[in-house]
């Protein structure tokens, strides 16, 4: 069976419906899925919650969703760089669970994994520990946060396999490995399908059995802060 | 003269010693890259899943793939290696890095930290901070001493939610270099011609004598 679609639209085909949770990798609008996300957009759904470490910008990466009002809630550790979200969370249009980042790594690595739940030092003394168990270890104490898994995931990789073998590329990689194993069934977009065999099993981010349907995309990648070396 | 935003970074370049592996925040703690001093070898970690930081790119290096934790672009090193956000905060997390430094709003004089959201008002989260806090082993902060209106930002408690609790080792303000101990906050440096007289005028928190 060939995990290969022609379009997003086509890869998606079947697993969207409203309400759903949809883990996204990337950070900031590096190695974002930005073709799944704009079908995602064309297909209409609404009262969507999104596990990712941000929200986008105004007008790119999942801040399109945000300027049709299809996400209702977010799961991020950041969200600064979207003035759009910041007005919508003020107005009580959209809701948002702040999650430290790398909780948000280790709750979507666990629920990838077949693990509920975990203990962790961060957040312990802050808001994000209300209502959560507190455990001591060792005379340190921890809080549980639970795993996530997503009913669907989209991912962004550099090259893909026909298999759906992952591999990224340098600061790209950031949350979509962890996000691609989270999804009850993840969509990859790529740059390059290359046939089985050419990547370097030895090399391999996402083994290709987190991955069950991949799309070759056509990417923009958008520069948030472009700094330059100072003369 | 209290420190301009330089010579805090300056400043807190000396912290840094030979063969560690740290986390620069964003803002004055990105500055202190520039200041790293001759014969010590530092690894910088970024977050989102970056060992060994190189500078900013020229026009002909830029890649849209290689960002900072604040999204700028950035080049790699010879020892650059790259890896997920879930390995990224296990380094962190797991007490692999040994020193943080990073901005805040306030500090309390037992350490504990704010600089994630004023309620009502900014809404932005945490990003990696509350991780770094917990997890790194020795946790610097750089701030001016006090805010635009001249109140101090070091304060018996914090009154913004807090980042986290009991995690700040030293404070590096514009007015000099301080402790957090039992007994306070310890002047352990001032800028030239600070007096201690003024460092109390702008200080909430308990001076340690």
């Amino acid at each position: 069976m060939s995990k290969i679609y022609e379009t997003a639209d086509d890869a998606l085909q079947g697993l969207l419906s409203d309400d759903m949770l949809i883990a996204a990798g990337g950070f900031g609008l590096c190695g974002i899925p930005e073709n799944l996300i704009t079908a995602i957009r064309d297909s209409g759904i609404k009262g969507l919650t999104f596990a990712s470490n941000n929200a986008g910008v105004d007008d790119f990466g999942l801040g399109l969703l945000l300027q049709t009002k299809q996400i209702k809630k977010m799961i991020s550790s950041y969200v600064g760089e979207n003035d759009l979200f910041m007005q919508q969370f003020l107005n009580n249009e959209i809701e948002v669970e702040f999650n430290p980042q790398g909780t948000l790594a280790e709750r979507m690595r666990a629920g990838g994994s077949g693990i509920p739940g975990f203990y962790t030092k961060t957040g312990v003394g802050t808001e994000v520990a209300n209502g959560k168990e507190h455990k001591d270890f060792d005379g340190q104490t921890y809080i549980l946060e639970k795993g996530i898994v997503a009913d669907l995931s989209i991912v962004k990789a550099w090259k893909a396999d026909e298999q759906g073998n992952l591999i990224y590329r340098k600061t790209a990689r950031n949350f979509n490995p962890v996000a691609a194993m989270c999804g009850k069934i993840c969509v990859a977009e790529v740059e390059e399908i290359v046939p089985t065999g050419t990547l370097d099993p030895d090399l391999i981010h996402t083994p290709g059995i987190f991955v069950q349907r991949i799309i070759k995309g056509n990417h923009e990648k958008r520069i948030e802060q472009r700094t330059l070396k100072t003369a | 003269m209290a420190w301009d935003r330089n010579q805090m970074a300056q400043r807190a370049a000396k912290e840094l010693q030979d063969g560690m592996y740290v986390n620069l925040g964003i803002g004055i703690p990105t500055l202190v890259s520039n200041y790293i001093p001759e014969g010590i070898d530092v690894t910088l970690q970024s977050e989102n899943g970056m060992l060994g930081m190189g500078p900013f790119p020229t026009e002909a290096e830029i890649d849209a793939d290689l960002i900072n934790a604040g999204k700028q672009t950035i080049t790699e090193l010879d020892r650059t290696s790259y890896f997920s956000s879930a390995d990224s905060f296990a380094m962190i997390r797991g007490g692999h890095i040994d020193l943080s430094i990073l901005g805040a709003m306030e500090v309390s004089e037992e350490g504990d930290l704010a600089n994630w959201m004023i309620p009502g008002k900014l809404v932005k989260g945490m990003g990696g901070a509350m991780d770094l806090v917990a997890g790194v082993k020795r946790v610097v902060v750089i701030m001016d001493h006090a805010n635009k209106k001249g109140d101090s930002k070091l304060l018996k408690k914090c009154t913004l939610p807090l980042t986290g609790q009991k995690v700040v080792d030293r404070i590096i303000t514009n007015l000099g270099v301080f402790d957090i101990t039992q007994q306070g906050i310890k002047i352990v440096e001032l800028a030239d011609q600070v007096t201690v007289e003024q460092v109390a005028d702008f200080t909430e928190a308990k001076i340690a004598l």
